[in-house]
């Protein structure tokens, strides 16, 4: 009641301060955004072929010919790869805080509608029975049977997921969160099963996929998912303020004049679209949707309408980063980048709890 | 004169390249690149992938990483012209790009029988423009393998020992071979018969069909270490405790790569195999 009463009616200084929060969130914006502009160029100049950016830059604008190492390295290899970095750190970031605004819960992450095991379980399945398939199909589809699989696999399970818990047209969240519990651990048996049928080729296949990895990044990749996930980053500044809304509870949010359900709809699916696309492109990345959005908030406050673009900002820069140390630390081999994010994303969520912690008991 | 000298020189140059002969070979897969040493290749490679642990001399090469995990730029920074490589690397996007930049991607077939070898040697020679020298290893490779097939031959039917092949007991349960593995190949080259006939690969198995398949001996790959304490837990278990193998506490553990590796030692580690199995020849 205290915490409702005080949002109703700001006191002065909170006016002020959350003025300043939305001047510095403006400020922050333009600084990640050169912080990601820069990372494009370290991502596009650094590998372990040691190919140069600017001897290659120095050859396009003299109009000397492109050695075949050059092409093919800067734009078959690092460009494309640069932005399917950007496109699925940003989906996962802004899915994040979204899904945390909408469940209102700063565990919640793009896993919650389902996404994450439907994904799994789709890719495992293309992957363990994927020689079954008829030839044609197999070389029609080629190599993004897996992705596709985990597509189809990632809708399929939020659109059962949403199914369950909309009841005349009302969505509970609660009843999502649990049936999402149920569904992903059912997933998970179906997944054990073809595990259990996989050989041994397969299941390494499946623990790279699962940590993910942006080797196999390609134009056509990029062409596919950028459309997808721009849409739903761009949709996602719609229901922002609705966000900011749905903090106060759905009953009040609906009295501010939000469309609740109409919201809830958009926001569920276009974190859907947005992570199956990112997940079905690169496997398994974790912790960028938890992360993020909590540094953001910790930094410029709760607004959605900052939040979110900032997130997508820094989610880009973020995999951006992971992505170089993944592709040159253990040059000329690959760490998977699955395992850099976590490695960077564990501690820092530590340390948001161990300070958050540290602002409760205050 | 000149003119002789010059088609000597010609016709001994197109002897000698059949194709342009690579200059700079990635090999991938442990198999391949011992094949590559054991062909006089080596000062030829340039960088192999994490399989590739023999020879010693193999291992100070730049590891490009896991055989079906390559990454595009890694590969392309140690600058092949050549990558000659086991069935199965990838992943497919990765070769595609390699094929873009002009390298040359030769895989080699796969499959864990004597004859496998065979072919595998001719194919790697060609491969690297060898084929005289692939000629002879096979020759020696299918000599010593015939003779190891001809001492095995001699033990009867009612004496062959029933060997299982243990991949892990991770948490006490038993990752076991089936057929169509390079351990299902290695036991019946070395005179054994496989316990585990009824599937293909490896599987996890229940402890009662550890038990029902009543191993003579278990195999297992070599990790290094204390051998003696992970014996006594490996017979312990509840699977494995009621087995012949147990029994006799026959466990026999070998070097990975030299035991499942179907390269130019496995007539060796056949042999091998057989002589701590049956304890003979």
């Amino acid at each position: 009641m205290v915490a409702l009463s005080e949002t109703e009616l700001p006191s002065p200084t909170q006016d002020i301060k959350q003025l300043d929060r939305r001047i510095i969130a403006r400020r922050l914006s333009v600084i990640l955004m050169a912080l990601l502009a820069l990372a494009v160029v370290v991502n596009l100049a650094l590998g372990a072929s040691g190919t140069s950016l600017w001897g290659a830059l120095g050859k396009l604008i003299s109009g000397a010919e492109l050695t075949t190492m050059e092409r093919v390295v800067l734009w078959d290899i690092r460009l494309p790869r640069i932005i399917l970095c950007i496109l699925v750190g940003a989906a996962l970031a802004v899915s994040g805080a979204v899904m945390q605004g909408l469940f209102r819960n700063p565990l919640a992450d793009p896993g919650l509608v389902g996404v994450g095991a439907g994904a799994g379980l789709g890719a495992i399945t293309s992957i363990v029975l994927g020689s079954l398939l008829p030839v044609g199909f197999q070389s029609l589809f080629g190599h993004y049977v897996t992705p596709a699989a985990a597509f189809v696999g990632g809708w399929g399970s939020t659109l059962i997921l949403y199914r369950i818990s909309t009841r005349g047209g009302r969505t509970s969240v609660a009843t999502m969160l649990l049936a999402g519990i149920a569904l992903g651990s059912l997933a998970g048996a179906v997944s054990g099963i073809l595990v259990y049928m996989a050989d041994d080729n397969q299941l390494r296949d499946l623990t790279f996929w699962q940590m993910g990895s942006l080797a196999g990044a390609t134009w056509e990749k990029s062409m596919i998912a950028g459309p997808v996930i721009l849409l739903a980053i761009a949709g996602s500044t719609w229901f922002a303020h609705g966000l900011n809304c749905l903090a106060l509870g759905e009953a009040a949010a609906a009295h501010m004049g939000i469309p609740v359900q109409r919201m809830k709809n958009a926001a569920i699916f276009s974190v859907a679209a947005a992570t199956g696309v990112a997940v079905a492109a690169t496997g398994g990345i974790g912790f960028v949707g938890i992360v993020v959005p909590h540094v953001l908030r910790l930094a410029t406050g709760p607004d959605h309408g900052t939040l979110l673009p900032n997130a997508a900002l820094l989610g880009a820069t973020l995999l951006l980063g992971a992505d170089l140390i993944s592709r040159t630390i253990i040059a000329p081999a690959e760490l998977p980048i699955g395992i850099v994010t976590a490695v960077l994303g564990a501690p820092v969520f530590l340390w948001i709890l161990l300070k958050r912690r540290g602002m409760v008991d205050q | 004169m000149r003119h002789i000298a010059f088609a000597a020189a010609l016709s001994l140059m197109a002897t000698a390249t059949p194709m342009l002969a690579a200059e700079r070979i990635l090999s991938i897969g442990g198999s391949v690149t011992e094949i590559i040493y054991a062909l006089g290749g080596e000062d030829k490679v340039i960088a192999r992938d994490t399989t590739s642990s023999y020879p010693v001399a193999a291992e100070e090469l730049p590891d490009v990483g896991y055989m079906r995990a390559l990454s595009p730029e890694g590969v392309l920074s140690v600058n092949p012209d050549l990558i000659v490589s086991e069935a199965g690397a990838g992943p497919a996007e990765t070769l595609e790009v390699l094929k873009k930049a002009g390298i040359t991607f030769i895989e080699v077939p796969d499959s864990f029988t004597a004859d496998g070898i065979l072919e595998k040697i001719a194919a790697v020679g060609e491969a690297i423009g060898k084929p005289a020298e692939a000629v002879k290893l096979s020759a020696e490779v299918e000599n010593d393998l015939t003779s190891v097939a001809e001492k095995t031959a001699t033990i009867p039917e009612t004496e062959r020992k029933r060997v299982l092949f243990i991949l892990s007991t991770r948490g006490g349960r038993i990752m076991a071979s089936g057929t169509n593995t390079a351990a299902d190949g290695i036991i019946s080259l070395a005179g054994g018969v496989n316990a585990l006939t009824d599937f293909e690969g490896y599987k996890l198995m229940t402890d009662e069909a550890v038990s029902q398949a009543a191993p003579d001996v278990i195999l297992m790959m070599d990790r290094g270490g204390d051998h003696g304490a992970p014996n006594d837990e490996l017979l312990a278990l509840p699977a494995i405790v009621t087995t012949p193998a147990a029994e006799t506490r026959s466990v026999i553990r070998m070097d990975g790569l030299y035991l499942l590796g179907f390269g130019p030692r496995t007539a060796d580690a056949a042999l091998a195999l057989a002589q701590k199995i049956y304890g003979t020849f």
